[in-house]
């Protein structure tokens, strides 16, 4: 028995490294799902058929639930993916919080088969907290994300705020060192669950300073935590199956942000500048003469659901034989990789859709950039403006094309209100107006004629 | 009993294994590798099995069956959202 269970966690570490690597390329990437279904399956039944599994209607019901509610959230909207990762981000720590709490209980009833050394219960106590803190902590991101009514969207600060961060997340840590050293002492049981309930509090107070804009950053990031509780499960459980499924999936933001300065928080100040309108009918036009043109989106293009609506604009424009390419920022919109799920969705190729350090040589020889509700990945204050929050960060480079066309929801200052100087460069011309409905007026523009 | 060195050493071996498998993958699919590896981290049903279906106090069997579920939702929403979303992607 135990040697089945041992070469089945070989077998389903050795699916989910495939599953991850065929994720290289979209021509394998489907291939990668297939592999990691299977070695899920394979670690499932492998615990289940252990002899001393016995409450099999337990676990048949607790899986049945899970299709029941896991379907429907596969059916989402695309643009709904963000809310949607971060509350499996949420579940996730759920889960690890919840079986590190009955581990712990278990072993204090005396009903726990290994010893409780001090490294298995410093491992339990770091699941616990990882846990419950991404739990919480990814439900407000999911709340703000989804933009639920009584979870501020703006970000909240206080005066000390990072003082009572720090604070509540030390009590816990300490709390945790107290039980690994003296795991049966009779306060062990109390401070455990302290140890959970500010675990709770912490995640809460971790998400509630961060906006909108900061999101991919902060799913990022929960996404470590969860696979770390799992890792940390893995050293409670003795299980190496779970340390290396965590530990390769924790990679995962220091791929992604290795390349980011830090930034540092301040106001910009500058002269005002006035921005410019254009009108469609002269946005068309330019569009028209254009011989090259590079649509830069946002999540301005995710909220008005404005995808279709650019495919149709690619559609008109790539019939005039101008070339059409999508820079992709890294962070742009809600999470990693949001923009081109939207575009793939509506049915762009994605040999158009070109990553931000390949577009930018190419940028001062484009005669047209549209900027489509993006707004910090293009400020050229990223550059040099140290006070600006968001200084170090690399931008695509549309201020260096040779006109710009920005859509723009409201004439109201971005997120954090941060002027962006782009809009009132001397090539920029905006457009005011919902993504969706500017875009709808463009494309009419060239199909009723009202272009020649 | 677990040896802390080895585990210790697989953790750090697994880390190097996934910034070198995850480095790789292709930018244009980082949202689908977000869910993917929500559903991989779910691998913690494991441990949600154990505790819901041995022979444990109901208190505990029923924190087990919680965190079942979550895995489950987890296992199930991650893989099928990911490959609807991979679906999408077309060259031309």
């Amino acid at each position: 028995m135990h040697l089945v269970g041992e070469l089945s966690a070989v077998l389903a570490t050795a699916l989910f490294i495939f599953a991850l690597y065929w994720m290289n390329d979209p021509k394998t990437a489907r291939r990668g799902v297939i592999a990691g279904v299977v070695g899920m399956t394979v670690a499932v039944l492998a615990t289940w058929i252990q002899p001393e599994i016995i409450h099999h209607a337990w676990i048949v019901g607790a899986i049945a639930l899970g299709f029941v509610v896991g379907v429907p959230l596969s059916r989402v909207p695309l643009t709904a993916v963000p809310q949607r990762t971060a509350l499996s981000h949420a579940f996730g720590g759920l889960a690890a919080g919840l079986v590190g709490t009955a581990e712990y209980f278990l072993w204090r009833g005396g009903s726990a088969t290994a010893e409780m050394t001090h490294f298995r219960m410093s491992a339990l106590a770091a699941e616990v907290i990882l846990g419950f803190l991404t739990f919480t902590g990814s439900l407000m991101a999911a709340g703000k994300l989804q933009e639920v009514r009584w979870i501020p969207q703006r970000p909240v600060t206080y005066p000390g705020q990072n003082f009572v961060n720090i604070g509540v997340l030390a009590i816990a840590v300490g709390l945790g060192v107290a039980v690994a050293v003296h795991p049966g002492a009779p306060w062990a049981q109390q401070a455990f669950l302290v140890i959970a309930a500010l675990a709770l509090i912490f995640g809460v107070l971790l998400i509630i300073p961060i906006g909108g804009a900061d999101m991919p950053t902060v799913i990022s990031i929960l996404n470590a935590y969860a696979g770390l509780s799992a890792v940390a499960m893995g050293f409670v459980l003795d299980s190496k199956l779970l340390v290396t499924a965590g530990a390769m999936n924790r990679s995962f933001t220091n791929v992604l942000f290795g390349a980011f300065g830090k930034a540092q928080p301040a106001l910009a100040a500058g002269e005002q500048k006035e921005w410019k309108q254009e009108t469609v009918e002269g946005a068309a036009q330019l569009l028209e003469q254009a011989r090259n043109v590079v649509i830069i989106p946002g999540y301005g293009m995710a909220v008005a659901q404005a995808q279709h609506k650019v495919r149709e604009l690619y559609d008109a424009l790539t019939k005039r034989g101008i070339i059409v390419k999508f820079a992709i920022h890294p962070v742009a919109g809600r999470m990693p990789g949001h923009m081109n799920v939207l575009l793939a969705e509506a049915n762009i190729p994605y040999s158009a859709l070109v990553e931000m350090d390949e577009i930018n040589p190419e940028m001062p020889q484009t005669d047209v950039a549209l900027v489509l509700g993006a707004n910090d990945v293009v400020n050229p204050a990223a550059r040099y403006n140290k006070g600006t929050p968001i200084y170090g960060m690399p931008i695509i480079d549309a201020d260096k094309a040779k006109t710009v066309l920005a859509v723009k929801r409201s004439k109201k200052p971005g997120f954090a209100g941060i002027d962006n100087e782009l809009y009132v460069q001397d090539n920029t011309w905006m457009l005011f107006g919902d993504a969706k409905a500017v875009l709808s007026d463009l494309v009419k523009q060239f199909g009723s004629g009202g272009i020649h | 009993m677990s040896d802390f060195g080895s585990m210790l050493f697989v953790f750090v071996l697994a880390t190097f294994i996934g910034l070198g498998v995850i480095r790789r993958v292709s930018r244009l699919l980082y949202t689908p590798l977000m869910s993917l590896t929500n559903a991989i981290s779910a691998i913690a049903v494991v441990g949600s099995i154990v505790v819901t279906g041995a022979d444990h106090p109901l208190t505990i069997r029923i924190l087990g069956a919680v965190a079942l579920f979550a895995s489950m939702t987890n296992i199930v929403s991650g893989f099928m959202i990911t490959d609807r979303m991979l679906k999408m992607f077309k060259k031309q």
